[in-house]
């Protein structure tokens, strides 16, 4: 059972509690991008076998957003940060890279 | 090969069983192969199967990192049907059904294809409509199915309760050529088949990276050495995501854990195969007895091969609800395997931007029915670069708009 600590409440939430919200920090391509970015941005996903940034909420709870970090690889919980940043803040990339030196996803590393 | 048969069994239980042979050889791997194939689940080994076959291309090696069959192949519920809703997926699914019947003769290997036909639940009034809706596509496609009322429903399947305190069923589309066929001997039957033509099927031997010159594919590398191949199918599922990687292009898809679980075994009580999509669980009872249960994929991305238990909770107790007459059933096994989804529902089957790279995927939570009609139209487009079978599954349909949308026939995890 997957427990995640909501950052909004503070609860530990187990996954009961939770929704999946996919993919964290997608950014819209604009207008003049090419179709190239468009498919990028609409359908492809990462998919990482380790190391992997999500978002989800806390539905059964207090209802908002948060971002996770975590392994899809062993299920670890590497932390939970705010939604409303748009990259891993350090101290969260500084718990991944003490578990799993050399670790990057999408350019973040 | 030697050919299994009754005079066999007569033969070797005469002579305390000492004449079987291996069914598959385990060479080493060569330095080049015309073709490989990475992945030995059941796509894999059926898309080598026919490029030898229907296009006698047969120095071709299979790569498989654990175990052949290991994968979801050896891992689902075996499910085979062919009622989607789109004209794309009528085409492969009953391709592939229609393959299904013959293949025990085909391969001389009992797979137990088991036509015992699939009820798929209405239980509110727009699964009504939308399986109404199914019928008549279905007809227009040339796959027999038809809606069913509850009274057929009951008759098909004593076991079900009817008026259920949060869905009654009323009505269900009815497959009755659909069914169930034993899994490990799908991918076993197509493995000895393979080896008989001389290919080699390579266990314990991961590939870890591919090898492209001038943005042509020329070979892998792998755990046991490196391999030149002039065209390469990548058929590993679950793993799609990673293995496209190392070619260096992304997929739209995202891998989560899908889960099963057996009963003990009891008497024949169901013969047929029932999926009520509205509370996500299905069942069928297994040539063994035991009841074979599946219910609904994780939300996130997992590959641990394990699912979450409230899954298996939910699945249970919609289960309960439809036949109460499992309620005290003691469960077996559960298990998990990892299933790659696309946004659609649907697999690809297509070229890649890697020029002589394939990529078979997408299948979900819904391959296993498809294993002989995917093999079938992966080993055409490889062989030709084109199959009419494949049309419609290109891994750019999502950029252009043009999905196959299965979300609603697939409803369920099957
Ligand atoms: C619980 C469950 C129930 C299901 N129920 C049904 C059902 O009732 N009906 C139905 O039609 N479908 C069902 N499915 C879906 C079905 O099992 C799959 O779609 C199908 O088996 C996929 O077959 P495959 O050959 O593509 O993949 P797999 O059988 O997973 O084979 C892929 C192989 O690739 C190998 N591989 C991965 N990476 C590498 C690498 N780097 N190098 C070498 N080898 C590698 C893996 O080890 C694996 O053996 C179910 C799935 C699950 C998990
Ligand atoms: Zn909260």
């Amino acid at each position: 059972m997957l427990i995640l600590r909501c950052p909004n409440c503070g609860i530990d939430a187990d996954e009961t509690e939770l929704a999946p919200g996919g993919e964290a920090h997608l950014r819209r391509v604009g207008p003049e991008a090419s179709d190239d970015a468009f498919e990028g941005y609409l359908f492809h996903r990462e998919n990482p076998r380790g190391v992997h940034f999500e978002r989800w909420r806390h539905a059964a709870g207090c209802g908002k957003w948060f971002h996770a970090a975590r392994c899809t690889q062993t299920l670890e919980v590497f932390g939970t940060y705010s939604a409303q940043v748009t990259d891993p803040p350090q101290d969260i990339r500084d718990a991944i890279t003490a578990r799993r030196p050399g670790w990057r996803w999408r350019d973040i590393e | 090969m030697k050919r299994y048969s009754a005079f066999a069994i007569a033969r070797e239980a005469l002579r305390g069983h000492i004449g079987w042979e291996r069914a598959w050889r385990s060479p080493e791997p060569k330095a080049q192969y015309d073709v490989v194939i990475v992945g030995a689940g059941g796509h894999g080994l059926a898309t080598a199967y026919y490029l030898g076959k229907n296009f006698g291309i047969t120095n071709v090696a299979v790569l498989e990192k654990g175990w052949l069959g290991g994968g979801n192949t050896g891992r689902n519920t075996t499910i085979i049907r062919s009622n989607y809703l789109q004209d794309p997926s009528a085409a492969i699914y009953e391709k592939a059904r229609s393959l299904y019947e013959t293949l025990s003769q085909e391969l001389n290997y009992n797979i137990m294809f088991s036509p015992r036909g699939v009820l798929m639940l209405a239980q509110t009034e727009h699964e009504v409509r939308g399986y109404r809706r199914t019928a008549h596509a279905n007809s227009l496609q040339g796959v027999k199915t038809e809606f069913v009322s509850p009274d057929r429903v009951k008759e098909l399947c004593p076991i079900i309760s009817l008026e259920g305190p949060r869905y009654p069923v009323l009505g269900a589309l009815w497959q009755a050529r659909a069914g169930t066929a034993r899994h490990d001997a799908v991918a076993w039957g197509y493995a000895r088949a393979c080896s008989d033509m001389g290919m080699d099927i390579i266990q314990k031997c991961e590939v870890t990276g591919i090898r492209t010159e001038g943005g042509k594919v020329s070979g892998v590398t792998t755990t046991r050495g490196d391999i030149g191949c002039g065209k390469l199918g990548i058929v590993v599922a679950g793993h799609s995501g990673v293995v496209a990687e190392m070619a260096g292009f992304r997929l739209p898809i995202e891998s989560v854990a899908l889960q099963a679980l057996v009963s003990e075994p009891i008497k024949p009580c169901m013969d047929v195969v029932v999926m009520a999509n509205t509370v996500h669980g299905y069942m069928s009872q297994s040539d063994k007895g035991e009841m074979v249960i599946g219910g609904g994929a994780d939300g996130f991305n997992n590959y641990t091969q394990r699912g979450s238990f409230h899954h298996v909770e939910e699945t249970v107790r919609a289960l309960v609800e439809t036949f109460p007459i499992i309620s005290r059933l003691k469960m077996l096994r559960q298990w998990g395997g990892i299933v790659d989804m696309t946004g659609d529902r649907s697999p690809i089957i297509s070229k890649t931007p890697v020029e002589n790279c394939f990529i078979n995927c997408g299948w979900g939570t819904g391959g296993f029915k498809a294993i002989p009609g995917s093999g079938w139209a992966m080993a055409e487009l490889m062989a030709k670069g084109a199959s009419p079978l494949a049309d419609g599954f290109e891994m750019h349909r999502f950029r252009e708009g043009r999905f196959v949308d299965e979300s609603v026939a697939a409803g369920v995890a099957h």
